[in-house]
């Protein structure tokens, strides 16, 4: 256990840290600071661009095996990344569902023909994807997807509609689970597809936020083409589920350093308006401060672990802890703002960004498993604890 | 970079874990927490001479074994878990630390040796009554006790209060602050054998029994000038780093004893039935455990990150960026443990029903130590406070 870094990724730091300064200029300049939480609608076409950008300097997909585009980068190197692309102020990734869900889970699960057609469009930031797990009826109780694949000359169609889709809207390609055997239940029989967005068979609809805005959407398949299934038809369950574990991954980090950014800035305005004198305040910024911090180094234990193959309890309750902990920030920024937080920034309804965090993190204890589901998880996996009744 | 343990380290946690189970049960705790000097010397001993845990943190060249903080939480965390009665904490986490941050080349040479030989000992008196004031403020103005210099040494005047094991410590680091002076001027540490005359100790019976406090009260008490450690009056800045370092150990102890509160009451709904259902499977009671859970994990990162940042703060080459976390991050650690046993063991009682209230059952014994260690040095509020200053009333940093 040691906090130093060696002499040579201090130097990759520099290396990083370099690119960044001399390339988040020009046409990206306006782009710094935007596209975290709740600012994700914002530049979709600037940010396609610098996802490309990125890509052009071989920043994308780091962590993956060089095999397959990425740059092989050690845990130690990741985090450095990472810390660099949030201190630079570089804006939120639109590649994150392909580089940090869509790509792993090809990687783990696909066939060479899938990670030849499907990997190089993530690394080089040119096909963006979107995940088609949640359906009116299939919510926290995801196995209950009633979405239909059927093999019909040789092909696979869809026929179904998911809902809550992020980001369909600017999207090549969606992961879609869908049923292979008609009449299974659960989780049996279920395949996990890949879907292009552009064809005949899928439409996207956009669905109003309580921000105003549409960052998710309802997608309906009406036979729509899938090109591959991955893994084997009946057997999606696991590939999902394998799936999910990578959102626990080294992305996280990147995450956090988007909250570092919003915490300094409720900093700044807390010293700036005179909040920072107001005891309550000072203890919430200071429990703030505190969990992002800790959060961290259960990221770091969870990773150090995860790079020995070795399972890390912290993975268990690393959603339940930072989904809690943006909430709550997002609060904190309306209170240090005080009636300030009230007006926005025009009509008829252009919210700041804090207010934007403020309403969006309260999606963030809502999806990839609501707090009740996670605590949940932690009891029966963690503890031993019995599984919830089923009402099927 | 790495963070997590070392085969050695998993190796050390394993012992601790195994000696600690066997030989500080409940029945050991209890039988021992009810004696005036509140723990077991023919234990003590087999801790010295058999686990060496004593000097871990020593270095080698006063006949330690030259490891870090990190191995030093990882012993302290079994220890709360296990509520081991003895004066390990004092002895190490304050005489020890005391010794190693402010001792001098004389100082250390003799006391820490005695202390690898299991021979003394120790603790810190530095608390006068004020240190209750404002509900525990544990800052300068506790330090009440006074000295002056005179021709041989110097003498010492005062009341100190809250020792930890102060009526039974062989070794007393005692602070005390030049008469007049105020916050943190004046103040001076000493090395104190607590068998000079003028000295009178007694035993302050608590409700948490398994740490025992003693008073100390200085009554024209002479010292030999080679007491002084480092120089007259500036001895806050060292005095400081010791309570951080203290925090730290705290924090791992109280993060071994929440720990054990949810494993109890785990195991406890596992068995329990009621209305035909062990209670385990009622999901309010579910959600509680599992908040106690993801409390304990993210205790266990704070604190081993603070004790990787003890661990540079008392190497002479450690890297001084972490080095100068180590107030951050012990306050981050105290703060957060503080408030996670206090809420697991609240907790524990409650998923336990009437048989948490008896005094049979042992949840009583981490509730009770629940409230001292929080409000030892500071409560989760006041580590906070203290993080606010250094985040909003400084420059700002990034
Ligand atoms: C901003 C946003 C973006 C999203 N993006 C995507 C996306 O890109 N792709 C995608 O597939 N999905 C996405 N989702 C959907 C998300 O995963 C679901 O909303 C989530 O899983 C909850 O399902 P639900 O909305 O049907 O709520 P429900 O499952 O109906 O839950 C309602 C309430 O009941 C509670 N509850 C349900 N079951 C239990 C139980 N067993 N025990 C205790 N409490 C329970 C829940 O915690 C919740 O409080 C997104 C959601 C949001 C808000």
């Amino acid at each position: 256990m040691k906090l130093t870094f060696s002499p040579e990724d201090e130097a990759f730091r520099n290396q990083i840290a370099g690119w960044l300064r001399n390339n988040l200029v020009g046409e990206f300049a306006e782009l710094k600071f935007r596209g975290g939480p709740g600012d994700e609608h914002m530049f979709p076409e600037e940010r396609k661009r610098w996802e490309q950008k990125l890509a052009e300097g071989g920043w994308t997909c780091v962590g993956w095996p060089e095999a397959y585009g990425g740059r092989g980068l050690s845990i130690e190197q990741q985090v450095i990344f990472f810390e660099e692309y949030a201190r630079a102020g570089a804006p939120g990734r639109m590649g994150h569902i392909g580089e940090g869900l869509a790509g792993p889970t090809i990687i783990a699960f696909g066939s060479e023909a899938q990670k030849e057609k499907y990997l190089p469009g993530i690394v080089a930031g040119t096909e963006l994807w979107c995940q088609g797990y949640s359906e009116p009826n299939a919510g926290s109780d995801l196995a209950n997807v009633q979405t239909r694949a059927s093999l019909e000359d040789g092909k696979w169609r869809i026929h179904g509609q998911k809902v809550w889709t992020s980001l369909a809207h600017e999207s090549d390609w969606c992961f879609v689970i869908a049923r292979t055997e008609p009449g299974s239940k659960a989780h049996k029989g279920l395949g996990f597809f890949l879907v292009s967005m552009h064809q005949p068979g899928v439409t996207v609809r956009p669905i109003e936020q309580l921000t105003g805005t549409s960052e998710f959407n309802e997608v309906f398949f009406d036979g729509a083409v899938a090109e591959d299934i991955v893994g084997a038809p009946g057997e999606g369950w696991a590939v999902a589920m394998g799936l999910l574990g990578f959102e626990r991954g080294v992305s996280t980090l990147g995450q956090q350093m988007q909250f570092q950014n919003e915490l300094d800035e409720i900093i700044r305005l807390a010293r700036a308006n005179g909040a920072a004198r107001n005891p309550g305040i000072r203890q919430r910024i200071a429990e703030a401060h505190t969990g992002l911090r800790l959060m961290r180094y259960n990221a770091m234990r969870m990773l150090s672990s995860s790079q020995d193959g070795q399972a890390d309890s912290s993975a268990l309750v690393y959603k339940l802890h930072w989904a809690s902990w943006h909430r709550n920030l997002g609060a904190l920024a309306m209170d240090v703002l005080g009636p300030e937080a009230e007006l926005i920034d025009d009509a008829p309804y252009e919210l700041s960004r804090l207010q934007s965090l403020f309403l969006f993190t309260r999606s963030d204890t809502i999806y990839g498993g609501t707090n009740q589901i996670q605590r949940n998880i932690i009891a029966e996996r963690g503890l031993g604890m019995p599984k919830e009744p089923k009402g099927r | 970079m790495k963070f997590r343990f070392t085969d050695e380290q998993n190796m050390i946690r394993e012992t601790a874990a195994g000696f600690l189970q066997d030989v500080s049960g409940p029945a050991a705790v209890r039988e021992v927490m009810a004696t005036e000097s509140g723990y077991d010397r023919a234990l003590w001993r087999r801790i010295c001479e058999e686990l060496c845990f004593q000097a871990i943190t020593v270095p080698e060249e006063y006949g330690g074994m030259g490891l870090g903080y990190v191995e030093l939480a990882i012993v302290l965390e079994q220890m709360g878990r296990n509520l081991l009665c003895s004066p390990f904490f004092g002895t190490v986490c304050l005489g020890g630390n005391g010794l190693l941050v402010a001792g001098t080349e004389q100082q250390k040479a003799r006391y820490l040796s005695e202390i690898v030989a299991g021979e003394l000992t120790a603790t810190m008196a530095w608390t006068g009554p004020e240190a209750a004031h404002g509900g525990g403020e544990w800052g300068a103005e506790a330090v009440t006790a006074t000295w002056e210099k005179t021709s041989e040494g110097y003498l010492l005047n005062g009341t100190l209060r809250y020792v930890i094991n102060g009526h039974t410590a062989d070794l007393l680091i005692v602070a005390a602050r030049e008469a007049g002076t105020r916050g943190k001027d004046g103040v001076s540490l000493f090395t104190v054998p607590a068998d000079l005359a003028g000295i009178q100790r007694s035993w302050l019976p608590t409700m948490d029994q398994t740490r025992h406090l003693g008073e100390v009260v200085f009554s024209e008490v002479s010292l030999s000038a080679d007491s002084l450690m480092g120089e007259a009056g500036k001895g806050w800045p060292s005095l400081e780093k010791i309570l951080d370092l203290a925090k730290v150990a705290i924090a791992a102890e109280q993060l071994g004893a929440a720990q054990q509160v949810l494993d109890m009451s785990v195991q406890y709904m596992q068995e329990r039935v009621q209305f035909g259902r062990t209670i385990s499977s009622y999901q309010a009671l579910k959600h509680k455990a599992a908040d106690m859970k993801l409390k304990c994990e993210v205790a266990y990162s704070a604190v081993y990150y603070a004790a990787c940042v003890a661990l540079e703060s008392l190497d002479p080459d450690g890297d001084p960026a972490i080095a100068a976390q180590l107030r951050e991050a012990a306050a981050m650690a105290k703060g957060y443990c503080s408030d996670t046993l206090f809420f697991n063991a609240g907790c524990a009682l409650q998923l336990h029903g009437g048989v948490g209230f008896t005094w049979e059952y042992d949840v009583h014994l981490y509730f009770k130590r629940a409230k001292a260690s929080e409000l030892y040095l500071g409560n989760g509020a006041a580590q906070r406070e203290l993080i606010a200053g250094l985040l909003l009333d400084e420059e700002f940093r990034t």
